[in-house]
Order: C-alpha cells, then structure tokens, then sequence
C-alpha cells in the first residue's frame, strides 16, 4: 500500500537529488563531458565567503520571522471567538493571503510599499519617515519581513486555533473551580494542548522561510547590493544565471543538510519532553 | 465582570486589527485594478476616481491572459487527485500497522518538503525533458507531489487514526473484501479529511511559481509565469497586473469558504 507513495518519492525526490549529488562531484566544458572532482566544489562553497553572507542573512532572516509570527499567531489564536458566525469569517478572511501565488504576494508588496503610488510607501512618506526600500537596506529588510508576517501568520493562526477548539470545556471548568490565574490557564492547560500543532506551525514556517525565494525575489531582486539575497536567490543566480552547475550542486546539499539539520533540532527539542512523560506514564503504569 | 469585558473587548480590537491589516494590501490592489494607468501612476487616489474595468476586460479577451487560469487550475487539479489517491493507502498502512521508523513518520515525509525548490529546479527540468513531459500538465502536478503528497499523507493519517480498528474488523467478519471496505465504508468516514487534504494540496499548489515555471513553455504556462513575463515585456501595465493578481485570489477564496468547517480540524487531528 505503501509501494505508489514510494515511487512517486523517487520519482520527484530521490532522483533528482541523485542527479544534484551526480553534479556536485563533477565538472564539465560543455559538450556533457564530465569528470571527477571529487570534494573540490564542497571545499570551494564552504570556504566561500559569498556562500557564508548569505547563510546568515537566511538564518537572520528565518530566526526573526520565528520570534514574530508564532508569539503573534498564538496570541491571535487565543483572542479568536471560539463560536458563533463570526469564526467562519474570521478564519475565511486569514486564510486569504494563504493562498494567493507567491508572486502576486510579492508584487503587492512591491506596489504596496512604492513611495509614488504605493499605500503603506505614501504613508508613511506624508508622515516625514525616509522609507524606500529600495535603496535603504533597513527598509529592504522590514518590507520583507512584514511581508512574510502579513502571508504566514494566518498559518500559524488556524493551526494554534485548531488545537485550542479541541480542548474539552471540562478542562476550562477545572481551572476556574481551582481558581487558576489566566496565565497558569495559558500555561498549564492552552500550551500543552497546542504543542502539537505548535511543532507542526515551527517546522513549516522554519522550512518555509528558510528557502524564501519568489517573494523577495519580485520585491527586492536580493537587493539593494547583496543585502536580501538569501541562499535561494544566490544558488538559483548560479545555477541558471552562471550556469556553474557543479558548485551551485554542492550548494545545494549543504543547503539541504542545513534544513535538515535544524529542522531535526527542532524535532527533538520540541518531542523530546513528550516522550519523556509518555516514558515515565509508561513505568508508572508498569510498577503498579 | 468588568475586567472580562475589557478582555472581551481587548481580544475583539486585536482580532479586528490584525484582519485590517491583512485586509490592506489586498485592498491597495483592488484598488488598483480599477484604475487606469495614468490615475496610478500621476495620482494618488484612496479610491478609484475613474472607475473602469478595462483591465478586467484585457485579461478575459485575450487567450494569452486566460489560458494561464486554466492551465493553472488543470494541474492543480490533477495534482490534488493524485496527491490524495496516492496518499489514501499509503495513510492507512500507516494507521493500521506498526513497523519500523513508523514513530518518526512525519519527519521522514517531512523532509522531502525541506528540499528547497531552487534545489530541485534543474534536475526535475532534466528529468521531465528525458520522458519528453516538458509543458505538459502532467509534469507540474508531479512535480508538486515532491511537497503535498508528504503532507496529504500526514493529514489522512490523523484522520484515520480517529477511526476505532473495530470498524475494519466488522467489516472483515461481514465479508468485505478490502477494496469494498475500504471504498464503501471507509473513506465516507474520513470524507472531511479528504477534503482537508485536498484542500492543502490545492493551496500548496496555487501558490507555486519557480517549478511550474520551469517546467512550462507556453502550453501549459501557469498564470503567475504570465505575470512576470508581462512585467518584464510592458513594464508598467499596473492595471492589468492588479487586475490578474486579484483574479489569482478568487479560487483560493472559493476553495476557503467550502471547507471553513474543517480546516480547523485538520491539523488537531494529525499525529506528530
């Protein structure tokens, strides 16, 4: 049963990453000539300090649009009515930026942010602040980062909102009888039961913004100079721009086991307590 | 009684403020695409004073225009079909049986969504011009499995855990055979689940761009790929580019309002 999912993996995933590994370790004249290199582009992009810059331009990237969207995405969750007619209109108008094409996201913001024609530019412009984004590195990054917040906190919204409505009212009645404060509420009974969703909303959003790449792309282009190019803009600029196939290849992978490897911190982190308590359950349960 | 209120009241403003600000950019669009060129660029106007539908009607006159919504939505389709037809059994073995690496299950499917499209785009070029698949529909709704089948596969799983084993076995002693079980009774009971998964599917798929693109030429050009080629040609067409941006957004908000109920249940359902 499992066999259909299986290949359809190696056929759009496992495959293609043979043939970025095949690159990786070859070099070419053109006439699909190749030879062995061996290590030589893995060497060459980690000692790169192109590939380092835009290594932590995505990791600072990533790292604000965490602290940003899931503090606020859960606080928005938890100021959500949880019945009546206003929570499907609710739900329905966050889901909206969801799901227009990430091109389109990026040229609304493109216009949205213009000085000459655009809302928030004209703004903010007629109140005497300096903003263009595209000439001020600042506001190349705030444009972006509002723009990822304003497309993706709605995800971690409906996620967070989804674990709240399952928690049985009883649990609420408890507290109240117990004379808990909001906070121990919060703490106690609301974080534990969307922890679930919450590790789903952290991976997804890491992943996401991690390999951002139309959005800023239409934007800022990874300007201005090399201030917003991330590792996706960079390595999309080598491999169909430079067409130098076998270290953009290399770049691939470290980028992959980059991804990779923090998403599996994060993995454990966030389970690992999980399993601890299911653990002790376990042997409590045993002993008796 | 008084500070609840003022809760009530704090959440209500919150909420209301954070759709504004949604609202907003969506709204500058709009906006937009009942202008004409001059009044966006010379002006600045909250509201359209020349109120015209020009642009709207650019786009449903021209074949170059329109043809991008439908191949778009041609793939898309056919990718949810197969995301979820594919992701069904696979879902169930996963619900049903135990073996090994089975507790780690989402993170394993996970990681095919942690490749990052850049990283794919040439070899998945490579690979479909091999089977002769460029500009075909086929190819991108393949394509596109690399990221929703990962995940309609997690999100069915949720909802079959939820099922008791009790009813397969029932089944079993009625003298279903599997196929009719699972048909039959099964996959009505997961109904909302299906369409929670399809409805991921349909989202993740609709906001692609770099893959569809990559794989197309024009047959089968996606309407985003129609966007960027024509801002790049005329430059300064805001009209009509606010106009299609805005016709980019209507499926989704259809597909939204059909499943409204269910989204929420979803993900509370999905194992980690």
């Amino acid at each position: 049963m499992v066999v259909p999912v299986l290949l359809l993996v190696a056929l759009s995933a496992i495959i293609p990453l043979m043939t970025v590994v095949n690159y990786s370790v070859q070099d070419t004249f053109g006439n699909n000539e190749f030879f062995w290199v061996g290590t030589e582009w893995f060497q060459e992009i980690l000692q790169s300090e192109r590939f380092h810059n835009a290594l932590l331009r995505t990791l600072l990237f990533s790292g604000l649009i965490l602290a940003i969207e899931i503090p606020l995405g859960i606080a928005i969750a938890l100021a959500m009515p949880r019945r009546g007619a206003w929570v499907s209109v609710c739900l329905v108008l966050m889901a909206l930026p969801l799901l227009i094409p990430w091109n389109v996201v990026g040229t609304i913001w493109q216009v949205f942010g213009r000085v000459d024609i655009g809302l928030l530019g004209h703004g903010l412009a007629s109140v005497g602040i300096d903003y263009n984004y595209t000439q001020n590195t600042l506001d190349a990054w705030a444009t972006l980062i509002i723009m990822d917040v304003w497309h993706w906190t709605s995800l971690v919204v409906l996620l967070c909102y989804s674990g709240l409505v399952a928690i049985p009212e009883v649990f609420y009645q408890a507290a109240r009888i117990d004379g808990a404060s909001r906070w121990s509420v919060f703490r106690y009974i609301q974080l534990p039961k969307i922890k679930r969703v919450l590790l789903i909303a952290v991976l997804l959003r890491f992943m996401d913004s991690f390999m951002i790449y139309t959005e800023p792309f239409v934007v800022t282009g990874g300007g201005p100079g090399n201030a917003t190019t991330f590792l996706s803009i960079d390595l999309v600029q080598m491999a169909v721009g430079q067409f130098d196939l076998g270290p953009a290849a290399a770049m691939s992978l470290i980028y992959f086991l980059v991804i990779l490897l923090l998403c599996w911190v994060f993995y454990t982190v966030m389970t690992s307590h999980d399993n601890e308590t299911q653990n002790g359950a376990r042997r409590a349960g045993g002993s008796r | 009684m008084t500070t609840s209120r003022r809760m009530q009241y704090l959440k209500a403003v919150s909420v209301t403020a954070y759709i504004v600000f949604l609202l907003l950019p969506i709204y500058w669009l709009l906006n937009m695409s009942f202008k004409n060129n001059q009044e966006i660029l010379s002006t600045f106007t909250l509201w359209p004073t020349d109120f015209t539908l020009d642009n709207y009607i650019t786009i449903f006159t021209d074949p170059s225009w329109y043809s991008g919504y439908i191949n778009s939505l041609i793939y898309v389709l056919m990718n949810m079909v197969i995301a979820v037809s594919v992701a069904l059994p696979a879902a169930y073995a996963f619900s049903r049986y135990r073996f090994v690496g089975d507790k780690h299950l989402f993170f394993w499917l996970l990681t095919n969504r942690m490749a990052p499209p850049a990283v794919f785009v040439l070899p998945f070029f490579q690979l479909y011009s091999a089977f002769g698949l460029i500009d075909t529909h086929i190819a991108v709704a393949l394509a596109h499995c690399l990221f929703n089948v990962p995940l309609a596969v997690w999100i069915l799983e949720g909802f079959m855990s939820g099922v008791p084993r009790e009813i397969d076995e029932t089944a079993y002693i009625d003298g279903y055979s599997f196929p009719r079980f699972f048909l039959r009774i099964f996959t009505p009971l997961i109904s909302s689940g299906i369409g929670v998964a399809a409805f991921f599917c349909f989202m993740f798929s609709w906001v692609e761009l770099l893959i569809a693109r990559t794989l197309t030429v024009t047959d089968a050009k996606p309407i985003s790929a129609v966007m960027t080629r024509t801002v790049s040609a005329s430059g300064l067409d805001w009209g009509v580019l606010a106009a299609a941006g805005i016709l980019t957004i209507i499926p989704g908000a259809l597909v939204i309002y059909f499943v409204r109920n269910h989204i929420a249940k979803g993900f509370a359902l999905g194992r980690v």
